[in-house]
């Protein structure tokens, strides 16, 4: 059952290579998507109607569909309006959506759970909204949004593992590409599950102890 | 888009039902002896617990369907894509549900085990008739909001051959060359399934959270 000393050290390469562009796919995905997350919150509270219905719209679309169906939509859908993505790129924008509708929730719930006070204090000693945003709510939500930002992370990370259903060389189809060739789909599979709990485990931990301290720390 | 096209994708319905439903009930009944081991006096047992919840947490859906299907399926016993998928969800399903109630466990106040005790009620009956009805009420709203994420999970079980939304939806993508209609509606079918599992959480959680002591 147990992968051969010679089997791991033949896959190991193309199976790190895979897992490589799962992390890629990660970090890109959470780069423009947690910015895009904080413009869908900003939208989501906007006093603009119009605004407001957009990011609601690209909020609920992009949280209510499953990640693989949004993968899907972009891959095989955008190409019949004649837009033609290749499966890392389409990887990377339908997860940022989804990080970007998933985060949005997350920064709106810790933007709005900064006291009041400090908004109006911001607005007392002459910050515009934009300054006051900057300086004031946007350094105080963050930390309370870290925890659950991280935890999100390993979320996306793993979720990486869907870009097999559109053909992106990443570690769940390296190991299913092993199995095919060599017939030993569970020793190949077992290795790419041990190196996704090898990051997600610890990450998750982390994470963990990231929440407890940020607790203590928290100002009510 | 006719009409046949959308009883196509609808046939997928029930197969998307059957497996969230199976799966979120197979991981409520197994998180219960799960989250018991977690909570454990005995310490071996409370490590064990943990680790099986962490080992099952820290690896991908999808993942975990290949290795029953094609791991398991092709070496060791033949395994139909459905219970494949059912078994593999279930098992996240028990880790996560296991992580929920132990939230609910630790929210429910000490005051309740203490008054439970000076009414020398054993260890027992403090968690039958004390703590685990109240742990239930607090637990009800993460509980529903994972029955929402598992609903959306069980996309994953396409790529095994069940044939549920997301497959139907690929199928016929396939069939039509019309990705783009297809993929909106089968994304629009899972957002109108959530709708009543939220609604029905909140009305269930206005009822059930005036009944926990604070």
């Amino acid at each position: 059952m147990l992968p051969s000393y010679e089997e791991l050290s033949a896959w190991l390469p193309d199976l790190l290579s895979g897992l490589s562009i799962s992390l890629q796919v990660t970090a890109l995905s959470l780069l423009i998507g947690i910015p895009f997350g904080l413009l869908l919150a900003l939208g989501v509270l906007a006093k603009s109607r119009l605004t407001k219905i957009i990011a609601l719209f690209l909020v609920e679309v992009g949280r209510g569909a499953p990640a693989l169906v949004l993968l899907q939509f972009i891959y095989f859908g955008l190409p019949t309006t004649g837009l033609t993505l290749g499966s890392f790129t389409a990887a990377v924008i339908a997860l940022a959506w989804n990080t970007g509708a998933y985060t949005s929730e997350i920064i709106r719930a810790s933007l709005q759970s900064i006291p009041h006070g400090q908004r109006e204090a911001a607005v007392a000693i002459g910050l515009n909204r934009l300054d006051a945003l900057r300086y004031v709510l946007l350094p105080q939500g963050l930390r309370v949004a870290l925890p659950a930002l991280l935890a999100f992370s390993i979320l996306i990370f793993q979720g990486t593992s869907l870009c097999f259903t559109i053909a992106l060389p990443e570690l769940v189809s390296r190991a299913y590409e092993i199995g095919s060739n060599t017939f030993r789909y569970f020793p190949a599979l077992l290795a790419a599950g041990v190196l996704y709990a090898s990051i997600s485990i610890p990450a998750a931990l982390l994470v963990s102890h990231v929440e407890k301290r940020a607790g203590s720390y928290a100002q009510r | 888009m006719s009409t046949a096209d959308l009883f196509t994708i609808l046939r997928g319905l029930p197969w998307t039902a059957a497996l969230t439903l199976g799966a979120f009930l197979a991981g409520a009944v197994l998180g219960v002896p799960l989250v018991a081991a977690r909570q454990s006096r005995i310490l071996p047992l409370r490590f064990v617990a943990m680790v099986f919840i962490q080992i099952v947490r820290g690896i991908p859906p999808i993942l975990w369907l290949f290795i029953i299907f094609f791991g398991l399926g092709m070496s060791v016993f033949p395994i139909s894509p459905f219970n494949a998928a059912l078994a593999g969800l279930g098992l996240i399903a028990a880790a996560n549900m296991a992580e929920i109630y132990r939230g609910a466990l630790a929210s429910i106040h000490f005051g309740q085990w203490e008054a439970s005790s000076a009414l020398n009620l054993g260890r027992w009956y403090t968690l039958t008739d004390v703590v685990a009805p109240q742990a239930f009420r607090v637990a009800l709203p993460s509980a529903a909001s994972y029955l929402i994420g598992l609903m959306k999970e069980t996309a994953v079980a396409s790529t095994i051959g069940v044939s549920e939304l997301a497959f139907q939806g690929n199928q016929l993508s396939q069939l039509t060359f019309r990705g783009l209609e297809v993929f909106a509606l089968v994304g629009m079918f899972y957002i109108l399934l959530s709708l009543p599992v939220a609604w029905l959480s909140r009305v269930a959680d206005g009822y059930l959270q005036a009944k926990v002591a604070r």
